[in-house]
């Protein structure tokens, strides 16, 4: 008996099954690796006094960070989209950049200006830093492509702005804003630069000890299992707790009234808002800034210009490949979850997200363990590295055009389908173009992430072949932060590239929905 | 069509610029490959000279030693010819899998016996010495400390700077294991402990905070210093060395080493090239570049005011053991110091 999805739409169901298997790679390898020396063996790795004590701190440490990236993200994406912040269009790119500052440069600059952060607090505010934009893209986007009408409606009814973005607002953005939560505490779990850098006993030093003290791959393995484990826990969670609230507020489409998406006056509370979102970007942005500038005055800053541009030009490229398969890739996932629940497609899910948290060393060891053995001729060259960005970020292309497709209306589909165009023409011509926002952030999440990637990149690079994140680490291992500025400030403006696509982004896709027609 | 093709254009030139290399991937299979946990500004020149001197292509990839003895292991067939690490655990767990190749007697009998695998499988290209970094406007010269002990005093106490995620420190904490024994060991860090040391993240850090007087005393490797000094002048650099000297852990001397990697095609040019790394130029290069003791005699820096590596006493240990940190690190997690 074959389930539902697979009935309905085979081509797809079979798709997003082979990308699941591919997802799901590197869990083959770790279970190989824990089972190394036997279940018994495996077992006595796990049953130490300080699993339990890292696993609890590393907890502790994503609900927090999770918690604030998610009030955070939603506070910046409504000041953006709805509100009438002064300067907002450029506070909409800026709110994005800090994704591109690398955990291990953003602990570096905090702990080398301020060293008494170090700890749980200092860890805390690095990841909230670097992770809140995983919230409020996705926010963002899914309030540019709401109807406003509801939220007018609310207002005409006498309710002020507070209740209105409490009672209409937040409830349209609740799947995304769980969506980016989500990848919040994956990314937290999987973080070892932050952590390593503020000393606070995270789990994934435990991992990384191991490593690095006894050359033993066995103990790490076994404390990955724990991490995907939670990684799973949490993501069934998410899904719990998004539950049904994608029904609410539906992407505005048609020939409505061409009108601008009105803004919220915040009257009083806009120097405070002004004010809030400068010293968001102070601390995310400003301060990394401030420490690279700092660094640049130093003796060892010389500009290696050639080394520079080939290390930006590989870097865009390997991103943006990576960001394109992971699309690709995302999009039977996206489809087979918002259009065809059911519990193969749940486990679809589940697979493309299980081996997130995993940390970059463990998860670059898979690929080079599954890629020297099943590609032997790609190991090591460009296509291998774009397969891999694609397996290990897929959760944040999958996440985001999983939104976008769910916020389409499905009842446009049914519209294409009696008027006799088939399925695939339907997807390609109304589903994926109505959810071209989601998609649209999906392609920067990842291009964003797999910009700064270390460990997976220095393992599986073409040798000879550096990126901005390579050589910002070349440089920083051996104390030269005059030579390491300028890749730090390069990743910076890289990242910017995507951030004005999506721009344009929004505003086509806004204007096809307000301006009559296409 | 035309009008959709135009407007299009910008797109599929992008995907074309972006795809071309995906087609022209293809990798050299003549070259010799060097995994090097080394940095490329420490070695990349000297790796560059190496390429001459070899005449034949010499493929390099950079990484982190213990992550690239981990990938080696991962790897189906090792994918490296030759192996050059930072420190002698990341070899040392290379040996122990059976990784390494038997370098030949000629070019193992250059270098002292203190820095060498017993078995010969691996070799140490250059050395480096802990020292203390003191802030000398805290400290007096007849103050400084001259065993372990010393660091334990009162007048110590929050004023010592430490990396205890450093390798550095592990293996120093290593040789403390193997001088005092376990007990002795525990003790002494425990009383360390008591004595609230200053943790930073790597040596880099310490240096500044003794060169900005944050702490009076800072345990680092000696070449630190000699490299701000190369960056900023001696006369901008206010932190000083102090070599402890003795069969004291404080004086341990670790070293950065090479390996041929079993069972690789190039093993003849794989050899040559650890040769070359012990020649005199290129022990040259260590002393002058990256202010490191040679492991050749006869060989001394002419840019850096090095001490004679055979003049430093060093503690009596097995650089070999200092792969099995897991003791080490056991010791630390109990005594809370990691």
């Amino acid at each position: 008996m074959l389930p539902e999805a697979a009935r309905s739409a085979p081509a797809i169901t079979i798709a997003g099954v082979v990308v699941a298997i591919a997802a799901a790679g590197p869990l083959g390898y770790l279970i190989v690796r824990a089972l190394d020396g036997g279940v018994a063996v495996a077992l006595q790795h796990l049953w130490r006094d300080r699993t339990l004590e890292l696993l609890l701190r590393s907890a502790g440490l994503t609900a927090a960070v999770t918690l604030v990236c998610i009030i955070l993200g939603v506070l910046a994406a409504w000041l953006v989209v709805r509100s009438d912040l002064p300067g907002r269009r450029v506070f909409g790119v800026l709110f994005m950049l800090p994704l591109a500052i690398p955990s291990y440069v953003g602990g570096f600059t905090w702990i080398s200006e301020w060293p008494g952060l170090a700890g749980f607090w200092g860890a805390f505010l690095v990841l909230t830093l670097v992770t809140y934009p995983y919230v409020y893209l996705p926010v963002a986007a899914a309030l540019r492509a709401s109807d406003p009408a509801l939220e007018e409606v609310s207002r005409s009814l006498g309710k002020g702005s507070l209740r209105t973005f409490l009672l209409v607002s937040l409830r349209q953005v609740r799947p995304a804003a769980l969506a980016g939560g989500l990848l919040v505490a994956l990314y937290v779990l999987s973080d070892f630069g932050a952590v390593s850098l503020m000393r606070y006993d995270a789990f994934t030093l435990g991992i990384y000890t191991s490593y690095r003290a006894s050359f033993d791959r066995t103990p790490a393995a076994v404390l990955g299992c724990v991490l995907v484990l939670l990684a799973v826990a949490i993501t069934v969670g998410e899904r719990r707790a998004r539950g049904k609230a994608a029904a609410f507020g539906l992407t505005r489409v048609g020939s409505g009234a061409a009108r601008e998406a009105m803004t919220v006056p915040l009257r009083r509370m806009r120097p405070i808002a002004l004010l809030g979102s400068a010293a968001l970007l102070l601390a995310a942005l400003g301060v990394p800034v401030f420490s690279l500038l700092r660094w640049l005055t130093g003796a060892s800053a010389a500009i290696d210009v050639p080394v520079l541009l080939s290390a930006t030009w590989s870097t865009v490229e390997v991103s943006a490949l990576g960001a394109l398969l992971a699309v690709l890739f995302a999009l039977p996932v996206g489809v087979l979850i918002a259009r065809h629940p059911s519990r193969l497609s749940r486990g679809v899910e589940l697979a493309s997200y299980a081996g997130h948290a995993l940390p970059g060393i463990t998860a670059g060891l898979a690929l080079v363990f599954l890629g020297s053995r099943v590609f032997p001729g790609l190991y090591q060259e460009l296509p291998m590295l774009v397969f891999a960005y694609a397996v290990l970020f897929l959760p944040l292309a999958v996440a985001a055009v999983r939104n976008g497709i769910a916020a389409a209306p499905a009842r446009l589909e049914e519209v294409s389908r009696s008027l006799g165009k088939g399925r695939f023409e339907t997807r390609l011509r109304v589903t994926f173009p109505l959810a071209s926002p989601g998609i649209a952030v999906g392609a920067a999440l990842v291009f964003l992430t797999a910009a700064k990637e270390l460990p997976a990149t220095l393992m599986l690079r073409p040798t000879g072949t550096s990126t901005l994140a390579t050589e910002l680490w070349q440089a920083t291992d051996v104390g030269a932060f005059g030579a390491a500025a300028p890749y730090a400030a390069v990743l910076i403006v890289v990242a910017a590239i995507p951030a004005v696509v999506l721009g344009n982004v929004f505003r086509k896709s806004s204007d096809a929905g307000s301006g009559g027609g296409r | 069509m035309n009008r959709f093709f135009f407007r299009r254009l910008p797109s599929i030139g992008l995907a074309v610029a972006l795809l071309f290399p995906l087609l022209a991937a293809c990798g050299n299979s003549d070259a010799l490959v060097i995994y090097s946990g080394r940095q490329q500004a420490l070695v990349g020149d000297l790796l560059g000279k190496l390429e001459k001197e070899l005449g034949m292509d010499v493929e390099v990839r950079y990484g982190g030693s213990a992550e690239m003895a981990a990938q080696l292991l991962e790897e189906k067939e090792p994918e490296a010819d030759l192996f050059y690490s930072q420190d002698s655990g990341a070899l040392g767990a290379l040996t122990e899998a059976g990784k390494l190749a038997t370098l030949p007697r000629d070019d193992l009998d250059i270098v002292d016996k203190r820095f060498q695998a017993d078995d010969g499988s691996w070799v140490a290209t250059s050395a480096r010495a802990r020292v203390v970094a003191y802030d000398p406007k805290q400290v007096s010269e007849q103050d400084l400390p001259s065993d372990l002990d010393d660091l334990l005093d009162e007048k110590w106490r929050g004023k010592v700077g430490y990396a205890p995620s450093n390798g550095s420190w592990q293996a120093f904490v290593t040789a403390v294991r193997q001088l005092k024994g376990e007990d002795g060991a525990r003790d002494w860090l425990v009383k360390f402990k008591q004595n609230n040391p200053q943790a930073y993240e790597n040596n880099v850090l310490i240096r500044d905070a003794v060169d900005k007087g944050e702490v009076a005393l800072g345990l680092i490797n000696h070449y630190y210093y000699h490299r701000k000094i190369a960056e900023e002048g001696a006369e901008n650099v206010n932190v000083k060395l102090h070599y402890v000297g003795g069969n004291d852990p404080l004086a341990l001397i670790n070293v950065a080493g090479v390996g041929v990697i079993k069972g690789s095609d190039k093993a003849e040019a794989a050899q040559r090239a650890v040769r070359y790394l012990l020649s005199e130029s290129a022990q040259q290069y260590f002393a002058d570049e990256t202010a490191e003791y040679p492991v050749r005699e006869g060989v001394t820096s002419t840019k850096h005011d090095l001490p004679k590596l055979s003049g430093i006493e060093s503690p009596d240990i097995d650089l070999s053991s200092l792969s099995s940190l897991k003791e080490t690190l056991a010791l630390l997690q109990e005594v809370g110091l990691s």
